[in-house]
């Protein structure tokens, strides 16, 4: 148990996707802009991992070495469909505002990197707490990042005005604010971890 | 001794002792800063005092950010160097003076703590720490950074700068050649005054601190080519033929002259050689004359400076100078 527990917390300090692998940086910089959309973006992203790390952990002894890559497309590409088809139905307005970065869950190195750097070589339980321990740091770093560039950048928290007298900086609701909030976090967080 | 004698009669290395020449970092940021006053004390004289407080705001910050982030990282406090406040000044000349006083100083920040300091301080940052300041704030505040006020005329409703004039197909009236030469004009706090720019460029220049290569190559390019677009190309075209477009005016409007001479020509961003300086005279150019003519935004000079500090590295890399007495490039 505690092992399991282990593999669950490191994805999300030791070994955080964004900030201390920097995979999965395309949909961060992208969907980062509300914290919205960063909470549908990341349950999104931990679901397909789940999914796909039960499935391939799971199948990891019959799936041939040489063609490992094409299967895991297509179990991780059917979770996706199931993602977007569930987020159409339920929650239209989610699904418009993160638009194609949804399907592109499918080639996002963060499953690919789960998949084949670990469910691949271990056993289903310990693939779901990695899976969730890697949802859990992706999820909670895109909240971080969005908290920053959507209080600074647009004024608002969860879509609702701060205060009236506050002139938001669109620099940082823009592409290069996601840079600047990200390589400033990844300074922090390494300050931090050098001490 | 050596068979080998020097070609070049003037270039004879002595034995020690050396005299040194007496420039240093330190004197070349503070005679540049000096040359830059002329045009301050105009911009202030145009737009009232508050173009000073304006200028006076983003060198206090400047300096107070270099200071302190010196000090998180643990290095030798150097403000007294002038670097600092060469940055704080210039960004400060590239501001309209009605801007919030609280943006400047941010500006000048970011442009200290996140173009300069983040990349390893002075000698090691890849843009122009006041452009990259400049261009923060035009993103991050695009309507006060396009709001001027109109000069001579402090309390007045604000007006647009020439080029946008233009551009925007306005109906303002567009300043004489003279108007545009004296600053009297919209604009930056330190762009407008074209004279007073030139007479501290033509110090620097003479006393060899800047050298000719990039600001002609620079003015010259952006020149042939309004010359020949600025009339027929964009959208805001007066539907003229090639070769009308008027190449005067875009010389003396916007911040060419201020960014040709005392930006484009900073040491760290800009290429060693002389080659070099020329590509990169030329690049920044065509891309201000690119962006004037054919982009949304009326001016280029800060986007197209900032565009070819990137490629500097490149250009560096293919304009390495002949070793002397090699046949052959080096390298």
């Amino acid at each position: 148990m505690k092992k399991l527990i282990k593999e669950f917390t490191k994805g999300i300090i030791s070994e955080n996707q964004v900030f201390v692998i920097l995979l999965g940086l395309c949909p961060t910089l992208a969907v980062s802009t509300s914290i919205e959309n960063a909470i549908g973006m990341g349950a999104a992203a931990t679901f397909v991992l789940l999914g796909s790390n039960i499935m391939i952990s799971a199948m990891r002894n019959f799936i041939p070495d040489k063609i490992r890559i094409p299967c895991f497309i297509v179990v991780i590409a059917t979770f996706v469909i199931i993602v977007e088809l569930v987020m159409k139905a339920f929650s239209p307005a989610l699904s418009r505002s993160l638009g194609i970065f949804i399907p592109l869950i499918v080639v996002n190195c963060i499953v690919f990197g789960r998949a084949e750097g670990f469910a691949y070589k271990n056993n289903v339980s310990h693939s779901i707490f990695d899976a969730l321990g890697a949802g859990a740091g992706f999820t909670l770093a895109l909240i971080i990042i969005s908290f920053i560039r959507e209080s600074v950048g647009a004024g608002k928290i969860f879509g609702l005005a701060i205060s009236k007298g506050y002139e938001p900086a669109l620099y940082m609701i823009l592409a290069p604010g996601a840079l600047l909030t990200i390589g400033i976090l990844i300074a922090c967080l390494n300050i931090i971890r050098r001490k | 001794m050596s068979q080998t004698q020097p070609t070049d009669k003037n270039f004879v290395l002595s034995p020690s002792p050396h005299i040194h020449s007496g420039i240093s970092v330190k004197k070349i940021m503070w005679v540049v800063s000096v040359a830059l006053i002329p045009s301050g004390i105009a911009g202030v004289v145009i737009f009232g005092i508050r173009a000073l407080y304006v200028v006076l705001t983003c060198i206090l910050s400047a300096v107070l950010t270099e200071a302190l982030v010196q000090k998180l990282r643990g290095k030798e406090i150097t403000i007294s160097d002038g670097s600092a406040f060469l940055t704080g000044l210039l960004l400060g000349y590239n501001l309209p003076a009605n801007i919030p006083l609280w943006m400047a100083a941010l500006g000048s920040t970011f442009a200290i703590a996140v173009a300069k300091q983040a990349f390893g301080g002075l000698g090691h940052n890849i843009f122009n720490p006041a452009l990259a300041g400049r261009a923060f704030l035009q993103i991050a505040y695009p309507s006060f950074m396009a709001s001027w006020p109109k000069p001579f005329n402090v309390d007045a409703v604000t007006g647009a700068t020439p080029l946008e004039i233009v551009k925007r197909g306005l109906t303002d009236k567009l300043p004489t050649y003279l108007d545009l030469f004296l600053g009297n004009r919209g604009g930056c706090i330190g762009e407008v005054a074209v004279f007073a720019l030139l007479l501290g460029a033509l110090y620097l220049l003479i006393k060899g601190y800047i050298k000719w290569h990039i600001p002609v190559s620079y003015i010259a390019t952006a020149a042939v080519f309004t010359w020949i677009f600025s009339a027929r190309g964009g959208p805001a075209s007066g539907g003229g033929g090639f070769f009308t477009g008027d190449a005067l005016f875009n010389i003396l409007s916007g911040g060419l002259i201020l960014g040709a001479f005392f930006m484009a020509t900073d040491y760290v961003t800009c290429p060693v050689s002389r080659k070099g300086k020329l590509v990169f005279g030329i690049g920044c150019g065509l891309l201000t004359a690119v962006i004037r003519i054919w982009s949304g935004y009326p001016e280029g000079v800060c986007y197209s400076i900032l565009m070819m500090n990137a490629v500097v590295p490149f250009i560096d890399r293919f304009t390495i100078p002949r070793v002397l007495g090699k046949k052959g490039r080096a390298g």
